[in-house]
């Protein structure tokens, strides 16, 4: 069935991949597409990679080409920031008092930032273009620069700050960043590599005051260890929080995130998809939401087949990557709930290797990981597909 | 239908072989290997649903009369 108007806030992955699977799937009614950045889409994990090293201008992190942006025939309403949803009007209201009607609503607004309580003020974040820009020229004449989080997010600027020339120290309260994410063998070898590359990696530490000499334009960073340190620069890189200031006092139910059923629906004619989307999942029993790149897409494209009528395809397996040095980390599916880790090629030591998660039966994995090994991983993660995808 | 790849920006995911394995292949390194650049009408929606399942924005689709 063809509906008159989708709008969605938010041009992200998500939210660009809904457009365009709405048009793929023959949606021809209008379209209209709130964001409160400037940009037309563009892509994210650039932004710590390749546009921040400069190996890349921004424009080439654009989702679309000029052509695809014109055959999607929207109407972007860009620099607008949603304020309020009427629900029951079927009413998006903007900052400045604009409505936007809809029949059906997307909301793909991501997450923001987390902004450290310590540091309330100058201290950098990446999460959008303009800020990719600015620290990157930071990056140009800064001697220094500490990374408050250990995540992926800042052991990706880590790498490319150091590469860069830059002195990077990271500092992280949790002793053991990212085991949750990589399975603990990994976790900490890649912690190594950083440290054996230059990088000082502080774990189990936190920041307890800061202070920020105006005058030398530097700062003083005194730590849990009563040790302090001074840097150039700061950058926060302590995770994120979704986006959904704007939902507050509507119907939806938000928690961590926008609570969807296990197709995307937060509410009659609303919608949830991306990093701000919490859909339900019935083999796992829970809502769960995803900061992957690859679930933003399936999502948005989920959703347009549902407001198109279109049959529905299976769920996907988890997918993550991260880029640091001249290392590739991919995830497939789960790393975390397995009971065991068997390594199927190469050596954890080496500079490649590829381990299979799972709860017993190494032929049923739970989850692929490859380290330095996207090829030699193929026939596992082929596996995994076929054997926990739902048809 | 033409189909042009920026491979420089693939990062292995291995998503368009798994979509459409009659057009995209991937090499030792697990990058985007495109099998037929210009593929019969008939596979097209899968070539389109390719592209947007790639996560690096690598594959673009072109009409063969604009290219
Ligand atoms: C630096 C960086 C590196 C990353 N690297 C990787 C990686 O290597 N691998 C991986 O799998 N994932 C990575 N990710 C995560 C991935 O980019 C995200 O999962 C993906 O971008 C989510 O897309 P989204 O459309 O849901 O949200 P977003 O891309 O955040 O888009 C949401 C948009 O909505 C806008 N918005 C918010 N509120 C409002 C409002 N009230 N009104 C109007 N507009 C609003 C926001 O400003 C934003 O433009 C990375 C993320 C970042 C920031
Ligand atoms: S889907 Fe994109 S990123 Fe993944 S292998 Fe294909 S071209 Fe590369």
């Amino acid at each position: 069935m063809t509906r008159s108007r989708v709008v969605v806030v938010g041009a992200g992955a998500a939210g660009w991949s809904t457009v365009e699977a709405l048009r793929r799937f023959g949606f021809d009614g209008r379209i209209t597409v709130l964001s409160d950045e400037v940009h037309l889409p563009y892509d994210r994990p650039p932004l710590s990679k390749q546009v921040l090293s400069g190996e890349w201008e921004p424009g080439r992190a654009q989702l679309a080409s000029a052509h695809r942006i014109a055959e999607a025939d929207v109407e972007w309403a860009l620099g607008v920031t949603a304020a309020a949803l009427h629900s029951a009007d079927r009413l998006v209201v903007t900052v400045d008092g604009r409505p936007y009607p809809y029949d059906e609503l997307v909301i793909a607004t991501g997450v923001r930032a987390r902004r450290l309580p310590v540091l309330a003020r100058d201290a950098l974040v990446l999460r959008t273009l303009d800020d990719c820009v600015a620290l990157r020229e930071r990056l140009r004449t800064a001697r220094s620069l500490v990374v408050l989080g250990a995540g992926f997010l800042g052991l990706e600027v880590a790498a490319t700050a150091l590469a860069r020339g830059v002195a990077v120290t990271v500092i992280d309260p949790q002793r053991h960043p990212l085991a949750d994410r990589l399975g603990s063998a990994a976790a900490s070898s890649l912690v190594a590599q950083h440290r054996s590359r230059g990088v000082r990696v502080l774990t189990g530490t936190a920041v307890c005051q800061t202070q920020r000499v105006a005058e030398r334009d530097f700062w003083l960073l005194r730590l849990s260890d009563d040790t302090t340190i001074s840097a150039d620069l700061v950058l926060v890189a302590a995770g994120s929080v979704p986006a959904v200031e704007w939902l507050a006092g509507t119907s939806l139910e938000v928690d961590d995130g926008v609570l969807c059923d296990s197709e995307g629906r937060a509410a009659p004619h609303v919608w949830a998809v991306g990093d701000v989307a919490r859909w339900y999942r019935p083999d796992l029993g829970q809502h769960v939401r995803f900061e992957h790149r690859t679930s933003a897409v399936e999502q948005g494209q989920a959703v347009a087949r549902a407001i198109c009528g279109a049959p529905a395809t299976g769920r996907a397996i988890p997918f993550f990557w991260t880029d640091q040095f001249d290392l590739k980390i991919q995830v497939w599916g789960s790393t975390s709930s397995a009971a065991d880790v068997d390594v199927v090629f190469g050596d954890p030591g080496g500079p490649a290797y590829v381990a299979v998660f799972h709860d017993g039966d190494v032929a049923s994995p739970t989850g692929v990981l490859a380290w330095n090994a996207a090829g030699p991983s193929r026939p596992y993660r082929e596996a995994l597909v076929r054997e926990r995808s739902t048809a | 239908m033409n189909i042009q790849v920026d491979a420089d920006k693939c990062i292995a995911s291995g998503a368009c072989a798994q979509v459409c394995p009659e057009v995209f292949d991937l090499d030792d390194e697990g990058v985007i290997v495109v099998l037929d650049a210009a593929p019969p009408a008939e596979l097209r929606a899968k070539v389109e649903e390719a592209a947007a399942a790639c996560p690096a924005a690598v594959i673009e689709v072109h009409d063969q009369s604009r290219v």
